[in-house]
Order: C-alpha cells, then structure tokens, then sequence
C-alpha cells in the first residue's frame, strides 16, 4: 500500500469506484481507494439492481437521466470486458390511492421539464404491458420505458476495473480506522494497514459515512437503515418491467437471468448498521406480492438478504465538501439510490475536487441545506 | 480435471471461468460470486461452494478450512411465496 496520495477515497462502492476511474481519467496520478471488505461488498452490491429515470424532485431526475444515458454506453465507455446487463425494460410504477396519483402527476411534470419520457397510464393500459397485473386493487400507473435493470456487481466491477487500468491503487479489506486534521485540514488517513499521508479525502462509505465524518468532528444528518429484498428462483422470462409502488410499499422486477428480485420498505426499522434477515420482511413481501402480481407467488424464495439505505432529511443525496474541514469531501446520503447515480456521483465529485465547473450543477445538494431548512422532499422512494 | 467441467449447475460456470478469475486477483468466495453468480442459485452453494473453496485454496495456498465460505442466507431451501402468504394471514 501506498504510504502518500494525492486523493484517498474511502469506500470501494459504486461511488468511490465511480470517482476513482473520474479522477484518473482526468489526469490524477495518485489515487487510492480503501474499502474494508471487499469491491461491491455494501450497499452497492446489496442494492436491487433497479435503475429509474421516474423521481419526483428535479435533482433527482437530472441526476438519474444522465446516469441512465451513461449506463447505455458502459460497456463500450469503459472497455468491460463483461456485460454490465442493462435490460432497459421500463418501470411501471402503480398507485392504489387518489393522493398518489395527484402525486404522480406532479411527478410526470417534473420529469417532462427534464426531457425524460415518462407518461400517465390508465390500468388498462398497464395491464398490457404486465398482464397478470391485479388492477382491483389500483388507481393507476405511469410508465418509462427508459428505467430498467442493471447488474450492480459487473457495473461496479467495470469502474474497478477501468481505474485500475488507469493507475488507481485498491486495496481491500483495509479500514480507515481515523483521519488526520492538522490547521483545519486534512493530513493523512489511518488505516489497520498503515497510515497514508494525503490532503484530500473522499468519503465514499455511504452507510458508514456518518463515522468517517465524526472522524473530522464533522455532524451530518444522515442515518442508515435496514432495507431487505429477497430472490426467487429463475425462471422463463414472463416479466418485462419492474413494477413499483410507494403507497403499497414493494418493487419487483424480473433480472435477465430470470429470478425475480423484490424488496419493500419498513417504516419501524431501527436506525442501526444491522444487516441481519427477518421473517417478518419474508412475509410481509409474500402477502402483497400474493394479491398484486398473484402469478408471481407460485414461485420459491431461494434468499434474502438486507442492505443499507444512508438517508438524508430530503432522500437526496449529498455532494459537498466541508467548510470546516479542508480537502474533506462526501459523497454520502443516496437514500436508496446510489447505484443508479453512480455515473454522474464520480463525474461531479471529480469535478468538485479538482475545481472544473460542472457538467450538472448540483449545488442545491450540498450540507448547508439542512441547516437553512429549504428542503425539496423526494417523495417516491420504497 | 477437464476445466470445461460446469462446477455451478446453478449459473453454468466452469472450472476455467473460477481459475482465471483467481489468477486475475478474486480470491474470495464472495468476489467470485459477485463476478459468476456462483452460490446465488437454487442451491445456495450447497454443490459448488466446497469445489471453489478447494480452487480458492490451492491456488493461495490456504487450508481450506480457512477459507470463508459466503453467508448462509433464509430460507435453508426455496419455499414457494404463495404458502408464505397463507401461512402469514392465519
């Protein structure tokens, strides 16, 4: 390991692989990344593989428009030599009561204002592109054709593999255990392998952010929580989109290689680092899957898992620098949707570090906002 | 053995596909199933998971013993969802 670097990036997630190959492509000579498990080993590579352009705050869909369009050329941008899987499929997303669809609406402005093709469907309409669909319990949908699946493990592997060709260091199961500040700024980070001296740091730990920033007596208003998903067995393609609903609480969406993956939200989790499975998710998921998408019930649960939300006040994320703290830089909060902004996280983060103007102005997503309290809530989040 | 030999019946991966990414630096069970998809099938690793742990450690010179193994994961095997749902509304 390295024992100097001009940036250090700790988490080897999507986000800090999504830096790291930035940083290098832009000329960074010294860049190294520590992540204490292994690449893709938290809530990336927990995550449900989901990609969407439908968000209901303009951020939000800026952020994950020009990720998608990204994503489309992956493969190719990055020179993998796998497939990051993109199956652009659609996301259909339903609501069961008035109140949402007056949501949806709302939503569908936003995105239009933002280019991204999403649009209103009647339950008719839904039903033919997810025939076995149970409307009786529906309002009505909206759909984009654009969202879809992506593979979180060989995407985040094809940004590993690309910085690594461009010189970054990764060195797994390597833990920042503390970071340095001489005169307001940052000096070096320890780690259980040694210590590296640096003047700019990344904190790129999204579920453990909030300890990497008490490490630089920084307070930041995120929190992580428990989000479980479990997968069937696989089986003959028969679904095309994910289908997702906010009021009803769960997604679903069938992968390329036929299971199906699905997940819900729940609103008791205790805000705590644990990642254990509960029967309780296993069978609240059974029972809506059982009355929404009734064909999809016949099929087994071969595993569950969990992973971390990192959530922020406004579920957006946040990219900023600290005021207190020079050369101290986080690209945290994500709120469930880290993966898909993967792309455009290492472009600005990038960009932010080295002082070029942005390719996407995200200054709306800074800390200051919590402190002045003019947030823009994201209402559609599972 | 032939490396054409499928050791996941789940994702049909062979003994090559395993040996080079260990050469290429993957030496965890949990890497090389992120890559493969290998224990993520049907049957968890229950029929690939010592073979690649053997790989793992031969080709690092570990015992096997030592080598980890990915978490063992709800439920033991695949229960259909539609009698978890019965069972949740008794």
């Amino acid at each position: 390991m390295k024992n100097t670097a001009d940036v250090v990036i700790i988490g080897g997630g999507i986000s800090g692989c999504s830096t790291a190959y930035n940083l290098a492509k832009k000329g960074v000579k010294n860049i190294v990344v520590l992540e204490k498990n292994y690449i893709c080993s938290g809530s990336t590579g927990r995550c449900g593989a989901g990609v969407r352009m439908q968000w209901g705050t303009e951020m939000n869909c800026k952020i994950a428009k020009q990720s998608i369009e990204f994503y489309e050329h992956a493969n190719e941008i990055l020179e993998y030599d796998r497939d990051v899987d993109f199956k652009q499929s659609g996301y259909l997303l339903v609501a069961d009561t008035d109140k949402e669809i007056e949501q949806f609406k709302k939503n569908i402005q936003v995105q239009h204002a933002c280019g991204i093709p999403s649009r209103m469907l009647t339950l008719d309409e839904a039903r033919e592109i997810v025939p076995y669909l149970n409307t009786s319990v529906l309002k009505g949908a909206t759909f984009c054709e654009k969202d879809g699946f992506l593979n979180p493990f060989h995407t985040t592997d094809a940004f590993y593999k690309a910085a690594k060709k461009l010189g970054v260091e990764f060195n797994t199961f390597t833990e920042a255990t503390g970071i340095r500040v001489e005169k307001g700024r940052v000096t070096g980070v320890e780690t259980n392998k040694g210590f590296i001296s640096t003047n700019v740091v990344v904190n790129a730990a999204n579920a453990y952010s909030k300890n990497l920033c008490n490490m630089v007596n920084l307070d930041i208003p995120v929190y992580s929580e428990r989000h479980q998903i479990l997968v069937t067995e696989p089986v003959e393609p028969m679904q095309g989109p994910m289908v997702m609903a906010f009021g009803l609480n769960f997604y679903v969406q069938q992968s390329p290689e036929g299971s199906f993956i699905m997940g819900r939200g729940d609103a008791n989790e205790p805000r705590d680092l644990r990642i254990t499975s509960s029967w309780h998710f296993i069978e609240e998921m059974a029972k809506t899957i059982d009355t929404v998408l009734p064909p999809i019930s016949q099929l087994r649960v071969i595993r569950q898992w969990a992973g971390l939300y990192n959530m922020t006040p406004d579920k957006q994320p946040i990219y900023d620098k600290s005021e207190e703290v020079e050369g101290f830089y986080i690209a945290v909060g994500f709120s469930g949707h880290g993966f898909m902004f993967g792309p455009i996280t290492g472009i600005v983060m990038s960009e932010m570090i080295l002082g070029e103007k942005p390719t996407i102005d995200v200054s709306m997503l800074n800390l200051n906002r919590f402190k002045t309290g003019k947030l823009l809530l994201e209402p559609s989040v599972v | 053995m032939d490396e054409n030999t499928i050791i996941c019946r789940c994702s049909d991966v062979t003994l090559k596909e395993v040996r080079e990414l260990i050469r290429e630096g993957y030496v965890t069970f949990d890497e090389i199933k992120r890559i493969t998809r290998i224990g993520m099938g049907p049957c968890q690793g229950k029929t690939c998971g010592q073979l690649v742990m053997r790989e793992i450690a031969n080709a690092t010179g570990q015992n096997i013993k030592d080598v980890k193994f990915q978490t063992n994961r709800p439920p033991v095997v695949g229960v259909k969802l539609g009698l978890i749902a019965e069972e949740g509304r008794r």
